[in-house]
């Protein structure tokens, strides 16, 4: 049987400073700095865990990052906050991960509460900067000028499942699931090919992705990433850290790309998915799925034949439903997996049969109507920099500038258990714990991470408690317990810790 | 269809025109979206930046994953 398919989703936003010097390391760090001293006490991030360079391939292969991991290296600001996400500076853009979520109608939740942390630190950060200085987030993936940030995925696996099976079961839906769930975008970024080249596409990413299989995240980038890096027992569990997919401002569009990605895993662990839709050249198919907004582009399968992406989604789709009648929902959440199976299956016949409707539910689909009728109704060449900057600010985390929020967009969390979410963590996952012992003893926490917390009693040693199954440290597990003690030193001793 | 929640479009008050009403209680999902549509159209070039191209010209962003 398949694992439960826990998983999050990190965010690294774009960031611009306008009126004062725009410098986006300093920016992202006002950021954070301010959201994380609103709350008091600012317990650290422990990397005590940290092996970005371990690939899921060979653990022994060299590391391509040389001596020392970058991202160890960029220890720059970073806090854990109440509701168990991670909120820090990666590089020059502030990242938002949020808890470990259950099904992807909580991915949805706390992924759409990032946001909304984002757009409270402006605020707090707001009061630091100069008159008429102003800092602008976007949710989005690309600058239009060949650079990149992403929106990954992370998907607990069965270390059991041998690693080539799940590159060879995911390779067709990360292929083709753009076409459920891109985010749009004017112009090609492709390397040697002209913006004007693609009015307009339907993934933000996909002219970035230049290796099939690969450990790299910010050059090379690969289509299924290798980072060996499972945050869990590392006997029992494997994290798939999927790179390749754009940040949605549509929550039915984080529904079925979380949701339908959960679901082909546990299909591939239920041995429930072939290798009969295996792309011939994944590099290029990405490429040439998200060209064609038409959906009329084929790609080259292993076996000979062509297929559009849609083809291949509904392909999917289909066996998908087949292993729900099979296997049942569990896995994937029993409600959320049901519904991240009905809305996936809605999207591809909208798109199927043009009714208009996935203009709600997808990014790509919304973007691109605005975009024709804007150009239409004011005679707009296609690729022009009105339509590029409609592009750019269709993620604009600003409410009176974002037009995703004018687009029509259909809600799938409703706003209240989203900003209850801000400060609440998950009840199903190990993000309970963490969250909730911030929530009561900050002052004591000195230090957490993924699968541990740091805590100091007032007297030495510190005290470390390892939190390596995901599934544990639930509000089942320690609601009670962390009610009822009045004193960290009081928890620990009644968790056994 | 019906039980679904929609974001509601943020608008000043004063951009509210009456022609939005009837097309709001169309039952229809295709017409409810083009009558937003619409909308947008008529409100987006208030929402756009002011100088919207010159940010995109200037809006670099460096060192992403």
């Amino acid at each position: 049987m398949a694992i439960p398919k826990v998983c999050g989703i990190e965010t690294e936003y774009g960031i611009f400073v306008r009126g004062a010097e725009n410098d986006p390391v300093a920016a992202s760090s006002l950021l954070v700095n301010a959201y994380a001293d609103r709350l008091g006490s600012r317990p650290g991030w422990d990397y005590e865990h940290e092996r970005p360079s371990s690939d899921a391939r060979d653990p022994d292969l060299p590391s391509p990052f040389g001596v020392g991991d970058p991202e160890l290296e960029s220890r720059l600001v970073n806090t854990v906050l109440r509701n168990g996400a991670r909120f820090y500076v990666d590089h020059a853009h502030p990242e938002l991960s949020t808890p470990e979520v259950r099904d992807a109608i909580d991915a949805v939740r706390w992924d759409a509460a990032g946001e909304e942390v984002l757009r409270r630190s402006v605020e707090l950060a707001s009061r630091h900067l100069p008159d008429g200085a102003e800092i602008v987030i976007h949710k989005n993936n690309s600058d239009g000028k060949g650079n990149s940030y992403g929106c990954h995925e992370n998907y607990l696996v069965d270390r059991q499942v041998p690693f080539g099976r799940v590159v060879n079961g995911v390779l067709a839906h990360f292929v083709s699931r753009q076409v459920v769930c891109g985010a749009g975008k004017v112009g090609s970024e492709f390397p040697g090919q002209e913006p004007s080249a693609v009015p307009f596409q339907i993934s933000q990413r996909a002219d970035f992705f230049e290796e099939q299989v690969g450990l790299e995240t910010t050059i090379r980038r690969p289509i299924v990433n290798t980072r060996d890096e499972p945050h869990a027992d590392p006997m029992v569990y494997r994290r798939l850290h999927v790179i390749c997919g754009d940040a949605n401002m549509s929550q039915v569009s984080t529904l079925v790309k979380v949701g339908s990605t959960a679901i082909i895993l546990a299909m591939i662990e239920d041995g429930a998915l072939g290798d009969e839709l295996l792309p011939a050249n994944p590099v290029t198919a990405v490429r040439q799925i998200s060209h064609d907004p038409t959906l009329r582009a084929t790609i080259l399968l292993d076996d000979g034949r062509r297929m559009t992406g849609l083809d291949m989604q509904e392909a999917l789709h289909e066996q998908a439903l087949r292993w729900f009648d099979r296997f049942g929902p569990e896995s994937v959440g029993a409600e959320a997996g049901t519904e991240s199976l009905r809305r996936w299956g809605e999207v591809i016949a909208s798109l199927r049969s043009d009714d208009g409707r996935a203009a709600a539910w997808v990014d790509w689909v919304a973007k691109s109507r605005i975009i024709d009728a804007y150009a239409t109704r004011h005679d707009v060449a296609p690729g022009s920099p009105r339509l590029r900057a409609i592009d750019l600010q269709y993620h604009d985390l600003r409410p009176e500038r974002c037009l995703a929020a004018r687009a029509g967009l259909e809600e799938v969390v409703p706003a209240e258990a989203v900003l209850r979410a801000v400060d609440e963590p998950p009840s199903d996952t190990r993000a309970f714990f963490r969250g909730r012992c911030l929530g009561k003893f900050a002052e004591s926490v000195v230090a957490a991470n993924w699968d541990s917390m740091v805590f100091d009693l007032g007297h030495d040693p510190l005290r470390r408690v390892q939190m390596s199954e995901p599934l544990r440290g639930t509000a089942d597990l320690v609601a009670n317990v962390i009610d009822e003690s009045s004193t960290v030193g009081e928890l620990l001793e009644r968790l056994g810790a | 269809m019906a039980e679904r929640t929609h974001r509601e479009p943020q608008r000043r008050d004063d951009d509210v025109s009456d022609a939005a009403a009837p097309a709001a209680q169309d039952s229809s999902e295709g017409t409810r979206l083009k009558a937003e549509l619409d909308d947008l159209l008529d409100e987006i070039d208030e929402v756009l930046e002011t100088n919207a191209e010159e940010f995109v010209k200037s809006y670099v962003q460096k060192g992403g994953q």
